[in-house]
């Protein structure tokens, strides 16, 4: 039996399984995909807010600006990708101007540090290459960006290096209540556990309706997001936002961690809980309102693009405490800003278990470390030089895009990688311009080798995403007449 | 195969493709004694090792080879002229000091991180294939969707099938031969689908790879949405507008589990700019003077990374000529700059090389940019051509003699394709 049975290996099971992994518990983390981290948090702009955007008097707005600090610390231990580069809201118009002050007030009450209001020349010299029509900006030094993805994948591992038990391909189809306990059914075999956290994302209210409780819903909102080529870098320095709306923080230009710049994310309610569908509408809007702010961004250098799905609930806030069913805990309802207030909502209910009668006691071998996967393309050349004294598979390029060496493909199997995109997501490799045009092969081969499998056994991102197939034996009646 | 990667080298070649060796043994006839290719895959050969067709050599050899036995003849040109050659290496950068003389940075799993010094390079890195993100494909992001090019090699060198039941949008070559290579495996291609209203491809590849094998080509349709969770489900194509908009009430959907994209080649110059070096926008290529010499002097550049190719024996060709003057300039040679300039004009798209000099014959090639028959090619007016038909997918070349542009005055030279009945001036 385990302590704590974790539903869902996105952002925020990953926070709480890390969170808990102090502590002396037997915890799993049920992961219904073959990668963590492929739900939401994927596709996850990768900000990590100031603060300033969401109002104090909801549950996001207060763990908000905490989750942002707690930022240094984690990025410290798990050595993931983080910089905290800085945001701007711009304004465009005359009526923006008051939107800028109230979101400065709000942000000074609530403790966001560094808020500066920039007149139009300063923000010209800051950010040249942004519309000389813009009229003012709230700068706020304090704005992050990582790849959120990786954020998952370090949680995760320091997790699991502190004990506690990831089951990818597992999604959890039955609960059932016991005096004390909850059992879970997965395809491959049914557990138990005291306390259940549901962090399943989109899919949380399905979760609990296993229990039986109707109390919320989950009306997921897309955003459609379109990755700019690399020749771009450099081209905008901080985040850029336009004044928010009600239902969104609006079109954003997000020079991300690896220095691409990325456009988006839409804001479009659906009903399809796997839609991850791109459209002309939203590639439209998107380009026709980043043009309006910088004007130099146009459709033509997108690489790629991709959508994913928020997890707004029918209170429009996060959902985050215990149920009518004794042991079973909802964190649901994570929408922005819940990247970055996943670090508190971890503390936030380690606290709820501690009040629900859970005994935490610290466990004196915690580590707290992961080390940083090897990012060849980063280095300087006296590093790389001896990376490849040690390795000389980092002399071999698999990716050639992205820099990216047969020693990181390697590396990424070594943690967890287990398809194509989770070479991907952890290596960059078949990130760039050309999207796994030249690498893809070298990783199959690579993955293959190392899984002891056969390209038709390798996948895109698990289930039913295979890459390629046997031949057919059945010749053309062509080639049997020749 | 390396001989000696420490001294200095005449001429380094970087891509291994056809367009590298035929540099490397222009090179060498040239005079120059130590060559160098730079390769990044295991094997030289380039994109093809994976053309198991035949067709190649045409031209050249007068012959009909398959990809990889036109690669061969290369490669034992290549040995046979004792041009050093190192695989899997892959090249970071190039740096330059003031006297011209040029330092490549290579990684490699023998050498590790070294760096070559050299008098010439050429840089023939080929080409990459378009992606679904360069024309945002909308719809669901499952497996299943992957260029031509990654699919014949799927096939070709990894005996496996990219799917079942497949449908391909773009018409250009490396989909037609895809086509054809997916039927006699026992695929079904439900149609290719091009967005203008005329083949992207050779029209000797539609009727060999589509009429031949009844496969649909469909003119002015595209695909407008991808259906499919984990894998490629189904696609709905649409009918086109003037302004290449789809028309939605006439789309209609077709089940497939693999949609290839054959939408277009960019030449790869992402070493080329991280240079400094002059590219054309219309090309993608680098600018090049007549010697095929681009901005920085000493780097010459030839075959799909210059322009893009529809015939490896023009790449032969143009690439022999690129390393006959990298050989040279290695050796001292400088030549008088070009004083004509070239102007695509009407219906042109563009011309490569970009300047000329009246010193010596040349070969200009060039693109359309629609259709268009019986038409008349104009060299400024020293000289017309008149030609059956011109499409955008076929290049265009004509010889220019040095008494002809003896006879020019002036810096400019205006080509214009306008059609036949057209009288100018």
């Amino acid at each position: 039996m385990y302590d704590v049975a974790i539903i869902g290996g996105g952002v925020i099971g990953g926070s709480i399984a890390r969170e808990l992994s102090r502590f002396q518990l037997d915890t799993v983390l049920l992961e219904a995909c073959a990668e963590v981290g492929f739900g939401t948090t994927k596709t996850n702009s990768g900000i990590i807010h100031p603060g300033h955007h969401s109002s104090p008097d909801t549950l996001k707005g207060q763990l908000v600006v905490r989750g942002n600090q707690l930022y240094d610390s984690l990025h410290q231990e798990l050595n993931f990708g983080f910089r905290r580069i800085g945001e701007i809201v711009v304004a465009q118009s005359r009526e923006d101007l008051p939107i800028l002050e109230q979101l400065k007030k709000q942000g000074e009450e609530k403790g966001v540090p560094g808020l500066e209001m920039w007149d139009k020349a300063r923000l010209q010299r800051e950010e040249p290459n942004l519309s000389h029509t813009l009229l003012a900006a709230l700068y706020a030094p304090s704005a992050g960006v990582i790849n959120p993805y990786e954020f998952v994948f370090a949680l995760l591992e320091n997790a699991i290096a502190n004990g506690v038990v990831l089951k990818v391909n597992s999604p959890v189809t039955k609960i059932e209540k016991r005096e004390k306990i909850l059992l879970l059914q997965t395809p491959g075999e049914t557990l138990s556990a005291r306390f259940v956290l549901n962090c399943a994302g989109v899919f949380s209210d399905k979760i609990s309706q296993l229990v039986g409780l109707e109390d919320f819903t989950i009306h997921p909102r897309k955003g459609e997001e379109y990755m700019l080529d690399k020749r771009l870098k450099g081209l905008v320095r901080r985040l850029v936002f336009p004044v928010p709306k009600a239902s969104t923080k609006g079109t954003l230009i997000i020079p991300t961690f690896d220095g691409t710049i990325m456009v988006g994310p839409t804001a479009e309610d659906t009903e399809d809980r796997y839609d991850a569908s791109t459209t002309y509408e939203g590639s439209d809007r998107v380009f026709q309102f980043v043009n309006k702010i910088c004007p130099s961004i146009t459709e033509r250098d997108t690489i790629t693009e991709f959508a994913g799905l928020r997890a707004v609930s029918s209170t429009n806030d996060f959902i985050i405490g215990p149920t009518r069913v004794p042991g079973f805990i909802n964190v649901a309802g994570i929408q922005s800003p819940g990247l970055t207030s996943a670090p508190a909502i971890a503390e936030y209910v380690r606290d709820i278990l501690i009040e629900e009668g859970l005994l935490l006691e610290e466990k004196e071998s915690f580590n707290p470390f992961v080390a940083s996967p090897p990012r060849f393309a980063m280095l300087g050349l006296e590093k790389q030089r001896e990376l490849i004294e040690k390795n000389s598979l980092f002399a071999k390029v698999a990716c050639r895009c992205e820099l990216v060496t047969e020693a990181e493909i390697h590396d990424a199997i070594d943690h967890g990688a287990r398809t194509l995109d989770g070479i991907k997501f952890r290596s960059r490799a078949g990130m760039g311009r050309c999207q796994g045009g030249f690498c893809s092969i070298r990783c199959m081969d690579i993955l293959a080798e190392r899984l002891n499998q056969s390209f038709t056994d390798l996948s895109k991102r698990g289930s039913n995403s295979w890459i390629v197939t046997e031949m057919v034996n059945e010749q053309h009646p062509k080639m049997r007449e020749g | 195969m390396l001989g000696r990667m420490e001294g200095k080298y005449d001429v380094v070649v970087i891509g291994g493709g056809p367009a590298g060796m035929g540099a490397a043994l222009g090179a060498r006839d040239s005079g120059s004694e130590r060559v160098l290719i730079l390769d990044r895959e295991p094997d030289p050969g380039g994109i093809l090792l994976q053309c198991i067709h035949s067709g190649f050599g045409l031209h050249y050899f007068k012959e009909e080879l398959t990809g990889p036995e036109y690669a061969e003849r290369f490669l034992e040109n290549v040995i046979d002229q004792e041009v050093d050659l190192l695989s899997n290496s892959y090249v970071s950068g190039i740096s330059y000091d003031s006297s011209g003389s040029k330092g490549v940075h290579v990684m490699n799993e023998k050498y590790g991180l070294s760096t070559v010094e050299t008098k010439s390079v050429v840089l023939s890195m080929g080409c990459r294939e378009r992606t679904r993100g360069a024309i945002r494909i909308p719809g669901t992001r499952p497996s299943g969707i992957i260029t031509a090019g990654l699919a014949q090699k799927f096939v070709n060198m990894k005996g496996v099938l990219p799917g079942k039941r497949v449908a391909i949008l773009g018409s250009g070559d490396i989909g037609l031969i895809m086509a054809r290579r997916l039927v006699l495996e026992g695929c079904e291609v439900v149609g290719v689908f091009e967005i203008m209203p005329y083949s992207n491809g050779l029209t000797r590849n539609v009727v060999q790879c589509l009429e031949d094998f009844e496969i649909p080509l469909h003119l002015s349709t595209t695909v407008a949405y991808i259906h499919g969770k984990d894998r490629v489900e189904k696609i709905t194509v649409a009918p086109v507008d003037e302004k290449l908009k789809p028309d939605m009430n006439r789309a209609w959907d077709i089940p497939c589990d693999t949609l290839l994209l054959s939408i277009g080649l960019i030449p790869e110059n992402e070493l080329s700019q991280s240079l400094g070096i002059k590219l054309d926008l219309l090309t993608g290529g680098p600018q090049v003077n007549s010697t095929l010499e681009t901005s920085m002097p000493g780097v010459f550049t030839c075959g799909n990374v210059l322009h893009v190719h529809d015939l490896v024996d023009f790449v032969t060709r143009e690439s022999l000529l690129a390393g006959q003057f990298a050989g040279e300039w290695a050796q001292g040679v400088r030549r008088p700059n070009d004083n004509i300039r070239l102007l695509p004009g009407n219906n042109v798209h563009y011309c490569v090389p970009h300047s000329l000099s009246p010193e010596r014959e040349h070969t200009i090639y060039m693109r359309c940019q629609k259709p268009m028959k019986p038409c008349r090619l104009h060299i400024g007016d020293l000289k017309q051509k008149k030609l059956r038909f011109v499409v955008p997918a076929e290049m265009i070349m004509v010889k220019v003699k040095p008494e002809l542009l003896e006879k020019f005055r002036g810096d400019t030279l205006r080509i214009d394709i306008l059609p036949a009945e057209e009288k100018t001036d």
